[in-house]
């Protein structure tokens, strides 16, 4: 089901800009109105997001330590995994943005069964990881080389990632890889995602929605540069005019292709604020990969601790205090040592109560309370 | 305990394929074995906590309080706002399903709601469906689903069912930790009065007697001069520690547990040991009597409630520092919560060890020293006398325990120890240890006796590796430097592997310890016989010294007066 509705509802989004550009010509709404909403809606909801993570404490300082700590000066703390410096935390983020490190880490569950007993082993995993990573950097690959549709002069830059993409040097126009690459990793993703039951089981509409979203977006984008060689020149009149804070609807008609691209562009801007998507801004906040493991060196300052009630010492000895006594603890206010004080001058008698207690108590006694504990 | 466990063959048959019907519309069973008993009425009032009342998970009515899901609605929204931890976790996970079989309750029930992503999900999909406008709106389409008393139900079951050991944190690529979940969730579940009992007492005794077994001062006393009569018997050595003693140069505290039962005695009995062999000036306290802390397992607060004592009483003593004894979930509040709620603790001294003079700079704001760092200095500085030959008998494994590993990163330590003080030392796979240890099973409040099965099936990965050990390197011993670990392997050991005993890594030193005016040492710290076990592994037995007065293996009896 949730499949099934994330497919249509992409099918549908195709289908309103292609029939609302090529049925009813509002080539002005998909090509001028959406977009400025979507990008606005997504820094808007981008910053009111991340503000909003950021206003919540950081109570404790919880870093998943995945490594030896920084103890004795004779063994070798690992800085990455244990970080306890901002030089150290900066690198293990770094690492973990830009190669996925714990995702890398990922093994796969062998559980056999031979002659009745279980076999428990953890292969190696790292299929989830290569599509990830190919998945992201391809995304930003084809972000970067669509810089050159809202820059003129188009930036060296642009032009060399353009060329390192188009590697291949196949096809005309120059087939760009990157592109395939998205389409065939969301493509991975979304068959990992349907095949493997536990990760079926686990998903949800919202899981499999900005896969066929960017599926679309992919497979438009590839139609219109290979198959149905849309008019370049009108859609960079367009985008330009976009960029430049004059939108004009160009004069040379353009696919309605192209505005169904746009379109599922617009709505994965728009929509990502809302959704998982967050974990792009996500991952820099998490306290269990951003924070230094120095809590025992230096003091991690909770904003809102507060006092709250204890059983203090006092307490305690006023409820055990004749028990202590007995067993020849020491204790604070000895009632028997403090009358004898105050009568100090006469007899010697002993009180009964300050008896050191050397005889000891009787010897069956300290299994009897917690004996229930112990199942 | 023995009725509804099933036979090993039975649990092993683990089917990982989750059923046709979706999560959401699937409930758990509160079958025997499986699930933890409510906590007792007294134990809520005896610390104040909300809605104490007598309960059951397995009735329909669990008396939860008038305006509970209200209760629910502000638990979460205010957490929210104090932990960015939960905020974020709740927003960002893409369910990429990383975390699905790293979980020890995921692998040994097949149960998919134990994928910590599923586990997380459990709260998240009430988060969307309560909180936020398009899961109100959409309801399950935007993953959300509605508040009802038995998602409270289900809480309770996988909530209780999670040991915070963060595992799956390791591989997340967010660093999504269910353990911080897991605590949200329990802190929401307790204001309803839904608290498991073997949390609920514990929390209870410890706040009032200063331990959770609720052993009184006087018995906490007997019971260690017990363990000194029999370290007197088995090594010669005669020990008179302190109790409460102002004015000694560190306080030491370790888990209650280990003052009482099987094997965890022994391992005290090496703090015994131990500082008697380096002459430290050190006392224990009957006030600050428990390292451990289940008000972790209960809310930040009852934490917080619990673990001042620590502080507390080092004031009162007027010690330098405290040093700590092995436990496992008492080192992650130390490490990452101890300072920050009870700090600073201005009244002590950045830790110097009196014995080697090294300054334990890590430690330099809680003031608070692991006794496996500190007796890896004192090895390191050729500080004890040591005989690793006296455990040549043991074919050793180190078992990381969850929090140590993962919450702390003390890794190298213990195994330096052991190496020093055993001949024979081996690790276990590397899935399976260091950051990437399997937990006890038992740990976070799950080791009671009425849920062996859940114990048994999430022991047993951790158990599997004990076994590939065994099968390669005869392994006998699996040692760790936890207390909760103590308790619970024996009774995992016995079901999944057999022949293979677990001890403290302190309890190994003191085996090892070539200690001033000893006797022979026939006998371990269990009072085994030291040939009998070499003969288990076949070795040659040892000629001890005749001995003139005495005849036969029998330990000499402690006469009356």
């Amino acid at each position: 089901m949730h499949v099934i509705f994330s497919l249509l509802a992409v099918i549908a989004l195709i289908a309103i800009a292609y029939a609302g550009v090529a049925g009813a010509g509002m080539t002005y709404l998909f090509g001028v109105v959406i977009p400025y909403a979507a990008v606005i809606t997504f820094f808007l909801g981008l910053i009111i997001k991340v503000l909003d993570w950021g206003r919540s404490a950081v109570p404790f300082c919880i870093p998943t330590t995945c490594g030896q700590q920084k103890t004795l000066p004779w063994i070798k703390p690992n800085k990455l995994d244990n970080p306890t410096s901002t030089g150290a935390v900066l690198g293990r983020m770094f690492f973990e943005v830009v190669t996925m490190r714990s995702l890398f880490r990922n093994t796969k569950l062998d559980f056999r069964v031979h002659d009745g007993r279980p076999v428990i082993r953890q292969g190696s995993e790292k299929f989830l990881w290569l599509y990830a990573i190919l998945f992201h950097y391809s995304f930003l690959v084809v972000l970067l080389w669509h810089l050159r549709f809202f820059m003129e002069p188009v930036p060296q830059l642009v032009k060399v990632i353009e060329a390192l993409d188009g590697f291949l040097e196949f096809g005309l126009p120059q087939l760009l890889i990157s592109g395939v690459i998205l389409v065939a990793m969301a493509g991975a993703l979304l068959d990992r995602r349907i095949r493997m039951p536990n990760i079926r089981y686990i998903s949800l509409t919202s899981d499999y929605f900005p896969l066929f979203l960017i599926m679309g977006i992919g497979i438009t984008g590839i139609l219109m540069r290979y198959f149905l060689r849309v008019d370049v020149e009108a859609i960079k009149e367009l985008t330009m005019s976009l960029a430049t804070m004059k939108p004009l609807i160009p004069a040379n008609p353009i696919d309605p292709l192209f505005y169904a691209h746009l379109f599922l562009v617009s709505v994965l801007f728009a929509y990502f604020p809302f959704s998982k998507l967050m974990h792009m801004p996500g991952v820099f906040m998490s306290p269990t990969r951003n924070l230094p493991s120095n809590s025992r060196e230096e003091r991690h300052i909770n904003p809102w601790n507060y006092p709250v009630k204890t059983h203090t010492y006092d307490e305690y000895e006023e409820d055990f205090r004749d028990l202590m006594i007995e067993a020849g603890l020491p204790v604070v206010h000895n009632p028997a040592e403090e009358e004898e004080a105050a009568a100090q001058g006469g007899e010697e008698g002993a009180a009964e109560g300050a008896e050191p207690a050397e005889a000891g108590a009787p010897a069956e006694e300290p299994a009897e309370a917690p004996e229930e504990k112990k199942e | 305990m023995a009725d509804p466990t099933p036979k090993p063959e039975q649990i092993a048959a683990v089917d990982h394929k989750p059923p046709a019907a979706d999560w959401m519309d699937t409930k758990p069973e509160f079958k025997p074995g499986m699930y933890l008993y409510a906590v007792k009425k007294e134990s809520l009032e005896g610390v104040g906590q909300p809605n104490p009342r007598d309960w059951a998970p397995t009735e329909d009515d669990w008396k939860l309080p008038a305006d509970w899901k209200g209760i629910v609605r502000e638990g979460i929204k205010e957490r929210l706002q104090r932990f960015r931890s939960f905020k974020i976790f709740m927003d960002i996970c893409v369910r990429c399903g990383a975390c699905a079989d790293k979980c020890h309750f995921f692998i040994g029930s097949g149960d998919p709601k134990n994928m910590p992503v599923l586990r997380a999900e459990l709260l998240r999909s009430i988060y969307r469906g309560e909180l936020k406008t398009a899961g109100k709106i959409l309801g399950k389409l935007a993953g959300g689903r509605k508040l009802t008393e038995e998602v409270i139900k289900e809480w309770f079951y996988y909530y209780f069912q999670c040991t915070e050991c963060r595992r799956c944190s390791v591989y997340c690529p967010y660093g999504i930790d269910t353990a911080e979940i897991t605590i949200m969730a329990r802190e929401i579940l307790n204001l309803l009065g839904c608290q498991v009992d073997w949390v609920g007492t514990p929390v209870n005794n410890c706040f009032h007697t200063g331990n959770h077994l609720g052993l009184k001062p006087h018995t906490f006393k007997e019971n260690v001069e017990y363990l000194l009569e029999d370290i007197e018997e088995y090594t010669g050595v005669k020990i008179n520690p302190s109790f409460n003693r102002k004015g000694a140069e560190l306080l030491f505290i370790t888990p209650s547990g280990d003052v009482f039962a099987d094997p965890g005695i022994f391992t005290f009995m090496g703090y015994l040991m131990l500082f008697e062999h380096i002459g430290l000036d050190y006392t224990w306290s009957t006030y600050a009597s428990e390292g451990g802390n289940f008000g972790f397992f209960t809310s930040h607060e009852m934490m917080k409630r619990l673990n001042a004592k620590m502080y507390a009483e080092s004031k009162r003593l007027g010690v330098k520092w405290i040093l700590g004894g092995e436990c496992g979930h008492m080192w992650r509040v130390v490490t990452q919560y101890m300072d920050t709620m009870n700090g600073p603790a201005d009244h002590l001294e950045v830790p110097v060890s009196p014995i080697t003079g090294t300054r334990f700079q890590n430690a330099a704001s809680t003031k608070m020293v692991h006794i496996s760092e500190f007796t890896a200095d004192l090895i390191h500085n050729n500080k004890l006398k040591l005989d690793p030959s006296r455990n040549d008998h043991i074919r050793v494994t180190f078992h990381d325990s969850c929090n140590p590993a993962r919450g702390m990163g003390m890794l190298e330590e213990p195994r330096y120890i052991i190496n020093n003080v055993c001949n024979n030392f081996f690790d276990m796979p590397p899935q399976t240890i260091r950051e990437n240890t399997f937990c006890c099973g038992g740990g976070a409040g799950l080791n009671a006796g009425e849920n062996m099965e859940m114990r048994f099936r999430g022991g047993l990965p951790r158990m599997n590796a004990v076994q590939y050990v065994k099968d390669r390197h005869g392994v006998n011993m699996l040692a760790c430097v936890c207390a909760i670990d103590r308790a619970v392997f024996p009774a995992h050991l016995d079901y999944w592997v057999g022949g293979v005993a677990n001890c403290g890594v302190t309890e190994l030193v003191a085996n090892a310890l070539i200690m001033d005016g000893e006797i022979p040492r026939q006998y371990n710290l269990r009072g085994e016989e030291v040939n009998d076990l070499r003969e288990e592994v076949g070795l040659e037995p040892i000629a001890w010294p005749e001995e003139p007065e005495e005849e036969g293996g029998e330990p000499s009896e402690e006469g009356g007066e």
